[in-house]
């Protein structure tokens, strides 16, 4: 019990110390928020009129997909950080205080849920001018902020896998890219069935179309489908349970080498 | 002095990477509130060795103990005693110094963290740069703050991992000073380090690593009465003709210079033993360029030792000078 809070406290002052690195770094906050609230009134001015999705305008259509890429574009920034602290030879220090391993990537993680949650935020907030008009109930804000919540648990742990296993930050950074381009490739901006025939079959089965699915019902007000919202959660535990251990392996393995 | 008595005490420690042995069975011990410097070039395996007492990495075979608790089976009780300063300052730049040490007396329980930041600052003269951020402290300034840093939660065993490297002379004399300032309050202090001149300047034992073997230990003073009473250094045209020299010189030690033409000839110190140098050298036509005699100092007993181990490595059938 005793270390339990130890090692809590220990989370939550690793946090801390990242929360106050990112603060003072704030360029790659800003640009976690710019680029997907530009991309956002960008796909709606440009494509607005052209799209037509059943059921709702195109801006209540695409805000899921955006918080996607926002919360993958946020969760880059913690590999690079991470990795920073691992080439940098910080890492050694705090390996070699009382402090468990765990502790110094669940600050990170804790970290990043914060930061996570601040933009995405920031992204809802700037898409009501661009049109976005949610009517959720407050059952189905509930679950977007549950799908939220999972998926920066499981990109955050996405993050850092990449950032112990990258070589440089450079390397780190190419996380970024992944997480713009996959919500493209998923229902998150057109109809995954109009998607080319070749990538229906990925977009139909990779994780972001069933969370991006059952976030835009429930900001549209529609009632809760259980075939969307069974896989979206089981996508989140399983990537997160996968994600994280393989953090800790390749953790442990490359303090060994560094 | 039993086991437990010691700070650190190492016995047949053995590490491999990838098949290339790191440390082949290193083995010594340090008593409490001294300084122990281990002296080595760069991949002699110091800073594998102070990665092992610091449980970083797990050793292939051998015991360690750092204040008294086993570094393999009781990791955490070492985590406790130790700290570490490494070869690259450790501090986060984008924090001032302040915050800094404020996390690190957070993530030691310590139960005052800004209180003991604040005299930490001010032991280090650090407390008119505590509000700016470490990027823009100097060189001399990062490494204070690395060590006051690593001196949080009151360690019983410091490791200094090359404390010295990169700093620039003044800076290096500071670090010296705050060292031995450490080491009145009762730590023990263990450094590694590639100069011989800040090992004999800080260091109560001194240890000489080459290639994961120790080849001497001892104090300064030990490691040179070790050595001949007297020493000649040469300076010839070319490397070929100092090789030629150092052959004529079969009854001689000599050690080859770090610079290409240099050798370095050990005698007992009598006037005779020179006049058969230069007697043997002029028979055989030997251009001598510059000559000079000299006391033997720490360098040189580095360089014989190093260099009598390559020769006999190199030829193992040859028996060496």
């Amino acid at each position: 019990m005793k270390h339990q809070i130890r090692n809590l406290s220990d989370t939550a002052v690793m946090a801390k110390r990242c929360l106050l690195l990112s603060k003072r770094n704030p360029d790659t906050f800003f640009a976690s928020i710019l680029l997907p609230a530009l991309m956002m009134l960008l796909f709606v001015s440009l494509f607005g009129n052209l799209i037509t999705v059943e059921g709702t305008s195109y801006a209540n259509y695409i805000v899921p997909g955006v918080l996607l890429q926002c919360i993958g574009q946020c969760s880059s920034t913690t590999a690079i950080m991470l990795n920073k602290d691992i080439t940098s030879g910080i890492i050694r220090r705090f390996c070699t205080l009382p402090v468990r391993n765990s502790s110094v990537l669940n600050g990170h993680i804790l970290e990043a849920f914060v930061r996570n949650l601040v933009t995405s935020s920031v992204v809802l907030l700037v898409a009501v001018p661009a049109g976005f008009r949610p009517s959720a109930s407050l059952t189905g804000w509930c679950v977007v902020f549950l799908l939220l919540a999972s998926t920066i648990l499981a990109m955050s742990w996405l993050a850092i896998l990449t950032g112990v296993a990258a070589n440089s930050a450079e390397g780190a950074s190419a996380l970024s890219s992944l997480a713009i381009i996959l919500p493209y490739l998923s229902s998150g901006f057109v109809p995954a069935e109009t998607l080319p025939a070749i990538l229906q079959p990925f977009a139909k089965y990779q994780p972001m179309t069933p969370i991006i699915d059952t976030m835009r019902n429930a900001l549209l007000g529609k009632p809760l489908e259980m075939h969307t919202f069974l896989p979206a959660v089981s996508w989140c535990a399983v990537l997160t349970a996968l994600f994280c251990t393989a953090s800790l392996v390749l953790f442990r393995k490359r303090l060994k080498r560094e | 002095m039993s086991r437990s008595n010691y700070a650190i005490s190492v016995s047949a420690l053995k590490k491999s990477y990838h098949e290339k042995e790191v440390l082949k069975n290193v083995s010594f011990s340090v008593p409490p509130g001294t300084i122990y410097a281990l002296l080595g070039s760069n991949g002699a395996g110091k800073t594998t060795t102070i990665r092992i007492l610091t449980t970083q990495i797990l050793a292939d075979s051998g015991n360690a103990a750092v204040a008294g608790y086993d570094v393999m089976r009781d990791p955490e009780k070492v985590r406790e005693a130790i700290s570490l300063t490494g070869q690259f300052s450790a501090v986060d730049e984008a924090l001032t110094g302040k915050e800094n040490l404020i996390i690190m007396g957070r993530l030691r329980h310590i139960p005052a963290p800004e209180k003991t930041a604040d005299e930490l600052l001010e032991a280090f003269g650090l407390t008119a740069s505590a509000e700016k951020t470490a990027a823009l402290y100097s060189g001399g300034m990062k490494r204070k703050l690395d060590i006051a840093m690593s001196l949080i939660g009151n360690p019983r065993v410091i490791f200094l991992d090359e404390p010295t490297t990169g700093l620039d002379p003044q800076s290096r004399r500071s670090m010296w000073e705050i060292i031995r300032t450490l080491k009145e309050s009762g730590v023990t202090i263990f450094l590694t380090t590639q100069y011989l001149e800040e090992a004999e300047q800080l260091a109560d034992q001194i240890a000489i690593l080459d290639r994961g073997i120790l080849i001497a230990e001892g104090t300064a003073d030990e490691l040179k009465s070790g050595l001949a009473h007297g020493a000649a250094r040469f300076l010839f045209e070319d490397a070929e003709t100092r090789k030629r020299a150092a052959a004529l010189l079969p009854y001689c030690r000599c050690s080859f210079d770090p610079e290409e033409s240099g050798l370095t000839v050990f005698t007992d110190g009598t006037a005779d033993a020179l006049a058969r140098i230069f007697h043997t050298l002029y028979q055989n036509r030997i251009r001598i360029c510059h000559f000079s005699e000299i006391t033997p100092d720490l360098e040189d007993v580095f360089f014989t030792m190093i260099t009598k181990k390559e020769e006999h490595n190199e030829t193992p059938n040859q028996k060496s000078l």
